[in-house]
């Protein structure tokens, strides 16, 4: 059997009830290596300690502003970092302030959080996209910045944006990542067309420009494209959001799929209590760069029960609202979408 | 009885560990390059999809440049006539063409490699897909060699149909032309090329907005410095230096003696070996600074989508 009918059997099996999905097995694709797999059974999937990312404002050319700072600085016999030059546009944010957790294989990690408080920066740090300032990230045993590679080979990403080649079809785009992590064409040709057809997308529209497709359907070749590449940790940055609620039950179920069947440690961030209440096996809170709470959703919801004074649990959104102090639909836009320069 | 000689030599069992080992040090390496191979036609394949897609545009850019050559390349077919007092033969006059015609050509030729490879990180910005290029397990060189061989493939077939075309118009007298010499001319010019594209393709990384634009000063300063539509002779003395470190200089220079002149390729070497030393300082160069700019990039957080 080969791997991609090894795949094709395990999708099928997602058809069935939850409680008779198949025992985890290794069945994976291009980038890994033997070692990789190796190691997934001797390290926790993802370990994140003391994690600190700070960025400055600027609102301008940074590169030009850093330089000439930096002359100024020279030229006047000054030496230090550039916090010495901080005029009034210059703000120092901390977007991580010594974040510390640890996911266990096979889990699904929530991450809530309002607008801005840190979970893309989190999620683009672990992907290897970002340098943190301080602290490690180590994805099964591997650190992300001293062993970049392998850890790209354990990890994908889905996230709020369904980012691709907007003129070029599902399959052109899918065949493009699917090399890029050492999937064999034809292969990577067979599980494509098994798995967007899985995810509810015509074969007509395989071959047809992404652009034409509504949001839903390209955050569905999103995850399609994660999925191909057989990533054992799995970073999810609000995949649902926008997503009409077919769409998004679609997008759960095939999460839920990801872990059962294919062995997945996922990371999911997401502003969607009830996704989150749904889908995580344990929470963390993040506001302002800070964890504040850590723990499952029972646990959450029953310790702010208890803080309320309820005699029942409390819902998530409520443990959120407790934890977070406010509405995060009143925050300030995400990081990643605003003109922020980081350091 | 003694034995001598190699063949008489039984290996020990430590040998045999030890050629096993290079072996599989061979095998695991070739492994690894074909590999990296295979990843780098990712980007081939994938920009050739994106050029059969933006097909208008291809077309827009192949009747912008032969256009552009036709203009620049009649000055020379109306010589006699815009120099008073002044009279060419024909010969003169076609030698001219010829002269002109392969600089539109080469030009044409270098800017579209250094639009394809200055475009690696542009279009992955603009279309959004900068993040998860750049979090793909490839190596930097792959992804560069692989966006600057399609660059190379695609100009080189954008400049064929250009040259074709000025065919129709202009008498381009080819009899002495060393083709052999020409095409090792233009694999060594390309190669020194890449270098200096992967420089450009710094700029949009680090200059979200404008690094495009910013990229286009080194074009025009090669365009300005390199000969392309007259000798560097009649350069400012100031500027003559500049065109010694351009490899567009050796290119064309290197095409036209061949071209032209008829020269060969042992003729060719005082073209040949500048574009060399140029590809072996430039491309490490390049990528180097490339990675840095990379890092630059992940610490300041500009490897991120537009808007």
């Amino acid at each position: 059997m080969t791997s991609t009918q090894q795949r094709a059997s395990s999708l099928s099996h997602a058809d069935q009830p939850e409680n008779e999905t198949t025992a985890p097995q290794h069945k994976r694709l291009g980038a890994l290596t033997e070692a990789d797999l190796a190691d997934l059974d001797t390290h926790p999937a993802l370990v994140i300690d003391h994690l600190s990312k700070r960025f400055v404002k600027t609102g301008g050319r940074s590169l030009w502003r850093d330089l000439f700072a930096w002359l100024r600085r020279h030229a006047k016999g000054e030496s230090g970092s550039a916090t010495a030059d901080h005029k009034s546009e210059r703000r120092i944010v901390r977007a991580i302030d010594d974040v510390s957790l640890s996911v266990r294989r096979r889990e699904i990690y929530g991450v809530l959080g309002s607008n801005g408080s840190g979970k893309s920066t989190l999620i683009r740090v672990i992907s290897t996209l970002l340098l943190p300032d301080e602290g490690r990230v180590e994805v099964f045993g591997h650190d992300v910045v001293r062993e970049e590679r392998v850890t790209q080979r354990l990890i994908n990403r889905v996230s709020v944006e369904a980012a691709f080649f907007r003129k070029l079809s599902p399959m052109e785009n899918l065949l493009y990542s699917s090399r890029l992590y050492g999937v064999p064409a034809g292969e990577a040709r067979e599980l494509i067309n098994t798995t967007l057809m899985r995810l509810g997308i015509k074969p007509d529209r395989i071959n047809q420009p992404l652009e034409s497709m509504s949001r839903g359907m390209q955050q569905k070749v999103a995850i399609a494209r994660a999925f191909l590449t057989a990533p054992v940790l799995l970073l999810l940055d609000e995949p649902t959001t926008g997503l009409d609620p077919r769409s998004k039950q679609n997008v759960q179920v095939f999460i839920r799929e990801l872990r059962d069947t294919h062995d997945a440690t996922i990371l999911l961030t997401t502003h969607d209590m009830d996704e989150a209440d749904a889908l995580c096996d344990r929470i963390a809170i993040i506001d302002g760069g800070r964890i504040v709470v850590e723990g499952t959703p029972d646990e959450l919801k029953a310790l702010v029960g208890r803080k309320l004074g309820l005699d029942h649990p409390a819902t998530l959104t409520e443990a959120f609202m407790a934890y977070t102090g406010r509405d995060w639909e009143s925050d300030e836009p995400e990081d990643d979408d605003n003109d922020e320069e980081w350091k | 009885m003694l034995q001598s000689g190699r063949a008489g030599r039984t290996p020990s069992s430590g040998e045999d560990g030890a050629l096993a080992s290079l072996s599989a040090g061979a095998a695991r390496m070739w492994r690894a390059f074909a590999s990296e191979l295979y990843k780098s036609y990712a980007f081939i394949e994938r920009n050739w999809y994106l050029t059969k897609r933006y097909w208008g545009w291809e077309i827009v850019w192949l009747a912008y440049n032969i256009i552009n050559a036709l203009s620049v390349t009649f000055i020379a077919a109306s010589a006699q006539k815009t120099v008073p007092g002044l009279h060419f033969t024909q010969a003169q006059i076609n030698q001219f063409v010829l002269y002109l015609t392969i600089g539109t050509a080469i030009w044409s030729y270098v800017s579209t490699v250094f639009d394809g490879v200055t475009e690696t990180v542009t279009i992955e910005r603009w279309e959004g897909t900068i993040e998860y290029t750049f979090m793909a397990p490839v190596s930097r060189i792959t992804h560069l060699v692989g966006a600057c061989v399609f660059a190379l493939i695609h100009g080189f077939v954008l400049t064929v149909i250009q040259l074709l075309v000025m065919s129709l118009f202009f008498h381009l007298d080819l009899s002495r032309a060393d083709w052999l010499a020409a095409l090792i001319i233009m694999v060594v010019g390309s190669i020194s090329l890449i270098g200096i594209g992967a420089i450009s393709a710094v700029l949009p990384m680090l200059f979200t907005e404008r690094g495009s634009q910013m990229a286009f000063i080194i074009r025009a300063a090669l365009l300005l410095v390199s000969g392309v539509y007259y000798p560097i002779s009649v350069l400012p003395g100031w500027l003559q230096p500049f065109a010694y470190i351009s490899p567009v200089t050796y290119l064309l220079d290197g095409l036209r003696m061949s071209i032209q002149s008829g020269s060969n390729t042992i003729q060719l070497w005082y073209d040949i070996w500048p574009l060399l030393v140029c590809g072996i300082i430039s491309i490490p160069l390049g990528m180097s600074i490339f990675g840095v700019a990379e890092r630059y990039a992940k610490r300041t957080g500009k490897l991120k989508r537009n808007g």
